[in-house]
């Protein structure tokens, strides 16, 4: 697979400054806005990257209290997701469900959000208990919500209780005001709504990027897989922007309060707001690796130009990129969805941030997609991506390979609210239940979900936004389409239970992990579920080959995930760690690990908060809070060996015709790894010889996972590894795994 | 637009001068009693030639720049609104004549703006500002 080569002169030239406005009726849904509760607080800037309080909102009694941030939650929390988890544990039982009142949105950006000198320091995280698993998820996501919320003083913002009648919250950072307002005739999907509040609120045209909105849309009132949108106002388009706290089904939870939307208006963005111990430090490592990114990109992965659509083609040349429900690892017609379109499809010409600074400004964006079906049919758009997680979980898994109709799934699932990730999942599955007979046209009330057919995977998408038909079933998520399929005698259950890609009750992201059993780890040995960005190992493991034996990646699956949280709990994002490496890194030792990058990140952290820091206490500050989220998760009723089981279908081949496509490897696998002969052998009873190696290996593997993450054999933290993290501190912690040893 | 050059058939970069181009912008343009503060910069090479770092009013950072703080006037000279400004320096990562300077004291960072109080102080007459066309636009 040779290098692709940017060719400025075969962009389309779409004007991007052109869409679809939906500003006429700001005034009447003004005019019907209601203040329901206003305080009057005293604004501030962080310190050292902290503002020290956060603000607690409960939308049901319109309670609005600020509370100190303590030094033992700086020390063992540090901010951002482990902030997030800190106040869900405090807020919630362990009988409470995603609906409970008592059941929190925790908002939280980490003490180096909002640093404008590096790439890619805007992150907001995002916790709350889930509707699709019942324990924690957590969401690392862009657009300036964060920030803004810390530059007006707050490190996390708290939302609890249920508002009997939909509501926006507004905080003022500039002249220090709280409003709950009631919202009673506010528009419902993300595009049109973040656009008007974003005018609502702004003071003048100077003012609409010190705005920023969270919000979603229709479908996620009516499914379990609602997202959140935040908002960036982008200068050049002239309009509303967005990135997605994904998955999970935050949005869902948000809309159960009746939540509409979050508004916040912030002081006018500077380059020293987070008043950090050591300036000068975040100055030249920012400048150096906004160097690097004029240096490599354009040799190395090209987000610059094609965002993290670029390995879609690496995807599918090493057969990983998931096609038709996870059954095959490439497609004929992939090129047609490739990088080599989206950088001439997305617009070149701009700047495309989700934070400030961001040089490897990967948020690509298509200008001037003109809809063909649902309620804005007509309408001209522009479409934030697609990500590669988009074209790969929206497109070939789901067989779509036509660009426009691609792009409008996307804008669909954006402003509709729901996660593109999830969705592309479950929207595979019904479609390989569909071909597989267990649902049909009368099942699904006539819609034909044959591969590829995106009219009818978009129509399924506009009935979850009305909370009609199928796609309200749909809307509930493999795991439990799973259990309704099954109980309505629809199929095998092995085979449903086989192919239906969720772990945890969180539907896959979109890896082909057969033949990679590091991300088989990745994937299911996770505390919220088969999301990538705990431990995105497929591409050290089976690209870079970096990862070569057992211990290398069961080593993998203890330092990665600890690695990688702790971007969410400083409001980092993870790409500029390693889709750009310094010139040098592959002679590095440790190349896999970045090492220069992870001592920016060192160096980005003792600069900002002044606590001095090195590689090795990095980790520490990470596995403080995921083996906190684990206890979580024991006690919420899960986070056991049994809930890091796998489906098969993530493991090796469930089906004939998927044995038979690649029947030379596996075939070989037969003689190589388990010193048998396939020859003679029916292909059942070669499928049978994988599943019982594969099964075994993938147990073998969290055996060793388990035991070098300080865990018993059944996944438990034990009660040497909490004292070792200073989480015997904490006696409830203690208390729930006592119960589990 | 307005570009300022320099010709090194005259400048001898600095060995027979006393870099008056960059104490004449430090204290005039920066108000710093610092020449290496000044937006051009004078530099020696061991085999007697010589390099000047200076903004050519390329426009590489106008592209990159997030908070379209920077922008050309209408000389052609970019031109940076300090109001504007996050400090993000992407303008001086992305310059690839490292034209684009910042002070440790300042949070904004600055460069050329060929206004020309180099070119009245050079005691070899090799600073000029001529009139060229602007580039086209870059996709960075």
């Amino acid at each position: 697979m040779s290098q692709l080569v940017f060719d400025p002169s075969k962009v389309m030239d779409i004007d991007y400054t052109q869409r679809t406005e939906y500003l006429d009726g700001l005034e009447a849904i003004k005019a019907a806005h209601k203040v329901l509760k206003e305080i009057t607080y005293t604004p501030s800037l962080p310190d050292k990257g902290y503002t020290n309080r956060t603000l607690y909102v409960n939308v049901g009694t319109h309670e609005i209290t600020e509370k100190p941030v303590t030094q033992q939650m700086k020390d063992v929390f540090i901010g951002g997701r482990g902030f997030g988890l800190y106040h869900l544990w405090n807020a919630v039982k362990s009988t409470t469900r995603w609906n409970d009142p008592e059941n929190e949105i925790i908002i939280s950006p980490g003490p180096v959000a909002g640093m404008t000198q590096y790439a890619g320091t805007g992150k907001s995280l995002v916790v709350s208990l889930s509707p699709q698993t019942d324990i924690p998820i957590d969401s690392n996501v862009g657009g300036f919500y964060g920030p803004l919320l810390k530059f007006s003083g707050f490190d996390a913002l708290e939302l609890q209780g249920k508002s009997d009648k939909d509501i926006i919250l507004f905080i003022d950072g500039v002249k220090g005001i709280i409003r709950i307002e009631e919202a009673p005739t506010d528009p419902v999907d993300s595009h049109v709504l973040a656009e008007v509040l974003t005018h609502m609120y702004a003071e003048n045209e100077k003012d609409l990027p010190n705005i920023s909105v969270v919000s979603t849309g229709a479908a996620a009132e009516h499914s379990l897989i609602g997202m959140l949108n935040f908002s960036f106002y982008d200068r050049r388009r002239k309009c509303v922007r967005f990135k997605q706290a994904g998955r999970g089904g935050i949005g869902t939870v948000f809309r159960d309060k009746r939540i509409r939307a979050l508004v916040v208006r912030g002081p006018k963005v500077a380059g020293d707001l987070n008043h950090p111990a050591d300036p000068e430090t975040i100055a030249k490592t920012g400048i150096k690796f906004h160097k690097e990114m004029r240096e490599n990109d354009g040799t190395q992965c090209m987000m610059r130009r094609n965002g993290t659509a670029h390995i879609v083609e690496i995807m599918d040349a090493y057969d990983l990129l998931p096609v038709h429900n996870f059954q095959y690892g490439s497609h004929p017609d992939v090129h047609k969805i490739d990088s080599s379109y989206w950088q001439q499809r997305c617009t070149q010409h701009t700047v495309d941030g989700c934070w400030y600074g961001c040089s490897m400004a990967c948020a690509k964006g298509a200008d001037g997609l003109v809809l063909k079906t649902g309620p804005y049919k007509g309408d001209m758009v522009t479409v934030d991506g697609p990500e590669y997680e988009n074209a790969a979980g929206l497109g070939s898994n789901c067989g779509v390979f036509d660009p426009d109709y691609l792009l409008e799934l996307n804008f669909y699932c954006d402003t509709y609210g729901i996660c593109t990730i999830t969705y592309g999942t479950l929207t595979a599955f019904v479609m390989e239940c569909y071909q597989r007979g267990i649902l049909n046209k009368e099942r699904t009330g006539g819609l034909e979900m044959t591969w590829g057919n995106a009219e009818a995977d978009l129509e399924m998408m506009h009935q979850m936004a009305r909370g009609e038909g199928f796609g309200k079933i749909a809307g509930l998520g493999v795991k439990k389409m799973k259990e309704h399929f099954i109980k309505q005698g629809w199929g095998d259950p092995q085979l449903i239970n086989d192919i239906g890609m969720e772990n945890k009750g969180l539907e896959y992201s979109q890896y082909m992990s057969k033949e990679s059993l590091a991300q088989q780890g990745g994937y299911a040995l996770t505390n919220k579920g088969p999301q990538h960005d705990e431990a995105w190992l497929i591409f050290m493991d089976m690209v870079n080959k970096q990862l070569p034996t057992f211990e290398d990646k069961a080593e993998a699956l203890y330092y990665f995930p600890l690695f990688r949280t702790w971007f969410g709990l400083n409001g980092f994002c993870k790409l500029p760690w390693n889709d750009v490496v310094p010139a040098d890194n592959s002679s590095q030792p440790e190349a896999h690990k970045v090492p220069e990058h992870v001592q920016n990140y060192v160096d980005l952290f003792s600069a900002t908060t002044g606590v001095k820091i090195d590689k090795e206490e990095l980790i520490l500050q990470s596995a403080k809070v995921y083996n906190f989220q684990r206890v979580f998760n024991i006690r919420m009723g899960k986070g056991l060996r049994l809930h890091d089981a796998a489906p098969y279908r993530s493991l090796g081949p469930v089906t004939k015709e998927e044995y038979e496509s690649r029947a030379e490897r596996y075939d070989q696998q037969i003689i190589t790894e388990m010193g048998l002969d396939p020859a003679g052998k029916t292909t059942e009873e070669k499928m049978a010889l994988h599943r019982q190696w594969r099964t075994d290996r993938f147990s073998k593997l969290m055996d060793s996972v388990y035991t070098r993450r300080g865990w018993t054999l059944d996944g438990v933290p034990t009660l040497a590894r909490l004292e070792e993290l200073g989480l015997d501190a904490f006696p409830e912690v203690v208390d729930v795994v006592k119960q589990h040893l | 637009m307005k570009q300022l050059v320099i010709d090194f058939q005259k400048c001898d970069a600095g060995r027979n001068c006393n870099h008056e181009c960059e104490m004449e912008c430090a204290i005039k343009v920066f108000k710093v009693d610092d020449p290496a503060q000044a937006a051009l910069q004078i530099k020696a090479y061991e085999d007697g030639g010589g390099k000047a770092i200076l903004c050519d009013q390329c426009g590489d950072c106008v592209v990159v720049c997030p908070s379209e703080a920077l922008k050309r006037n209408k000389l052609g000279v970019v031109m940076i609104d300090k109001q504007l400004c996050v400090g993000c320096y992407m303008c001086i990562g992305f310059c690839e004549k490292d034209a684009f300077m910042r002070n440790p004291d300042w949070i904004v960072p600055h460069k050329c703006t060929s206004c020309g109080i180099c070119v009245k102080v050079c005691p070899h007459g090799a600073l000029s500002i001529v009139d060229v066309s602007e580039p086209a636009v870059r996709i960075i």
